[in-house]
């Protein structure tokens, strides 16, 4: 019979006024995010970084941009550049993660905040003071190592950059694949990834995210 | 001073406006007295109307939230109660722009014109025993005529703008009212036929049971009518925000478009009380001599939350759509209930032209049996005239052909 559908369309209006609000009030709540989502505020290891360059190489739009200092240094040692500039602006960045996926030293994350909202473009540029400030709360956008260790940058603590290479990932380390930091690296902090790195058999525990996140 | 309203005067039969003018009167010139006791009354009456527009808006706005599963208002106030007011405080700030080749004068008097009648239809709803503002005895036709005031109003608005889609806005939004004053008339008929009188104090005096079981048929179509008069969702072809870019009040701003707005939610204020006392018994309930005005309240947010509901849930109706619903679905259901409640009324009513209670009943049954048979029989009866597209192929030179393939 012709309107019927009118008198179902009430009752779907009427379980929908029953049901809870879907939204969020954001500034008191906030939605829960995944741990993997791809946020602002990159995070960024230093002690990991070589200077490579190629997380600028791989951005498809081209908004890092990284000024090494080979000076004071020996690269054919081993040894990794310094940084002097390393700039992203975060008006054009459209969240591809492709720079996450081409650091090759697990020394650039995903950020997990989104509250960067800023008044001029100008202001939308992390430069590497900032970088190196702020609180390492990485996301595990591309990062097996924090996902299967369960770390959520939402409600964890920051990590240490000891804590988050492949390297400290039971499973990479028996392929051993994560015997990449530099000899002089090691030296200078000589505590626990020196022995995590020269283990084949993965016994170390002291720098699992598993562990520390609990 | 000894001021005496005598009963000839037309005021004498409101004890509201006695009490005030007794109360004034006792230290004020007489005249002063009747000028001060009828400020006092339309101070209550438009203060009723644009704190119940106020109201209506934050909850129609909560709720449509809560039909959205959104949350709606909350910033402002507990559960965002005073949002009505930082948007009237907002609007009052701000520009008030007259188009250069509007006619000011009528552009002016429009929003007031609006306003007008959603403030006078309450003066003769009885809030409670013996309270309202001027005791008509043809409320029911004062009704009618003040509403009808709305169409001008419209109609100046959308002309005066000198703004194509206003007047667009304008001429859908005087085509509606004037189509759906019909069936919305022939409606009151069969209400006052049942009550014997056109004073809204009788009508909610005669409700020995409420209106709605006495003539169902009646309060369908007069809801569905004042929703389209109100330019509510279903029927808001005047102001289709995807269509038109705002109707009739496209070049209003500030305070004009302040007291438009507050025009239409005040209207649907005023109709749900309308409503609540032609056909769900006004005050009346238990304990009604205490506690009128709560049920009074009560039946009105019943109402004004049907408004709403429908609001979420139906799109809005082509213009062809609303005008066909109007002529060729509401004023014969009208008619139909018209002539049944005249047959029933003739038939049933004793020597002194009374009905009892149990003739409300009989009236009742046979009038839900008669509304439930229309629709089904209306219901059966339409049929969707767009069909949809079914591609046709035909034999040409022994091959078949789709039709409106070139070939």
């Amino acid at each position: 019979m012709y309107g019927m559908g009118m008198a179902k369309g009430l009752l779907v209006t009427l379980k929908n006024l029953a049901k809870r609000p879907f939204t969020v009030q954001y500034p008191e709540d906030r939605a829960v995010q995944h741990p993997r989502f791809r946020g602002e505020e990159f995070v960024w290891y230093e002690e990991r970084c070589t200077g490579c360059a190629s997380c600028a190489k791989y951005c498809p739009l081209g908004i890092i941009k990284i000024v090494t200092d080979p000076s004071q240094t020996a690269p054919d040692q081993g040894d990794k550049y310094r940084l002097d500039v390393f700039d992203i602006e975060l008006a054009r960045c459209m969240f591809c993660g492709l720079c996450v996926e081409a650091c090759p030293y697990d020394a650039l994350f995903m950020g997990s905040g989104f509250e960067q909202g800023r008044y001029s473009r100008k202001e939308m540029v992390i430069g590497i003071d900032q970088l190196r400030q702020s609180e390492k709360h990485p996301s595990t956008f591309f990062r097996p190592q924090l996902e299967s260790a369960r770390y959520n940058p939402h409600d964890g603590r920051p990590l240490d950059w000891r804590e988050v290479g492949r390297e400290s990932w039971r499973w990479h380390q028996r392929e051993k694949a994560g015997m990449r930091l530099t000899p002089r690296l090691d030296a200078e902090d000589g505590g626990s990834l020196q022995s995590e790195t020269q283990d084949d058999s993965g016994q170390d525990t002291a720098a699992d995210p598993v562990e520390n996140s609990r | 001073m000894n001021c005496v309203l005598t009963p000839d005067n037309i005021l004498y039969h409101t004890p509201l406006y006695r009490v005030v003018y007794d109360l004034v009167g006792a230290f004020l010139p007489c005249w002063l007295a009747y000028v001060i006791a009828g400020l006092v009354i339309m101070f209550i009456l438009a203060n009723a109307v644009l704190l119940g527009a106020a109201v209506f808006v934050w909850s129609e706005r909560r709720l449509l939230g809560r039909f959205h599963n959104r949350v709606g208002p909350n910033r402002w106030g507990p559960f965002g109660v005073f949002q009505p007011f930082a948007d009237l405080l907002k609007l009052v700030f701000k520009e008030d722009l007259t188009p250069a080749t509007a006619d000011r004068i009528a552009f002016l008097i429009a929003p007031v014109a609006m306003l007008a009648p959603a403030i006078l239809m309450l003066a003769v709803v009885p809030f409670t025993k013996d309270t309202a503002l001027a005791n008509l005895n043809v409320g029911v036709l004062y009704i009618l005529a003040v509403t009808s005031l709305t169409s001008v109003a419209i109609l100046m608005a959308g002309w005066s703008s000198n703004n194509r889609y206003a007047m667009f806005g304008a001429a859908r939004g005087v085509a509606v009212l004037i189509s759906y004053e019909v069936p919305v008339v022939l409606c009151l008929l069969g209400v006052v036929m049942v009550a014997g009188s056109m004073s809204l104090d009788d009508v909610v005096g005669a409700q020995a049971i409420p209106f709605i079981l006495v003539q169902p048929l009646a309060f369908f179509v007069f809801l569905a009518g004042v929703s389209a008069e109100l330019n509510r969702t279903p029927f808001d072809v005047a102001e289709a925000e995807s269509e038109l870019v705002a109707g009739y009040h496209t070049e209003y701003s500030g305070v004009k478009f302040a007291l438009i707005q507050a025009a239409e939610f005040g209207g649907v204020v005023t109709a749900s009380a309308v409503i609540v006392t032609l056909f769900l018994s006004g005050w009346t309930g238990p304990a009604a001599d205490y506690l009128g005005w709560l049920w009074f309240l009560l039946k009105v947010a019943a109402v004004a939350f049907l408004f709403i509901w429908a609001r979420a849930t139906y799109p809005r109706l082509r213009v062809d759509q609303l005008m066909a619903f109007a002529w060729k679905f509401l004023l014969p259901l009208s008619l139909i209930n018209l002539l049944a409640t005249a047959l029933e009324v003739y038939f049933l009513r004793d020597a002194t032209g009374t009905l009892t209670t149990n003739d409300l009943w009989i009236m009742a049954g046979i009038n839900f049996a008669l509304t439930f048979g229309c629709v089904a029989l209306f219901g059966s009866m339409i049929r969707e005239k767009v069909r949809p597209l079914r591609p046709r192929s035909t034999t040409r030179g022994g091959t078949a052909v789709t039709m409106g393939e070139v070939t």
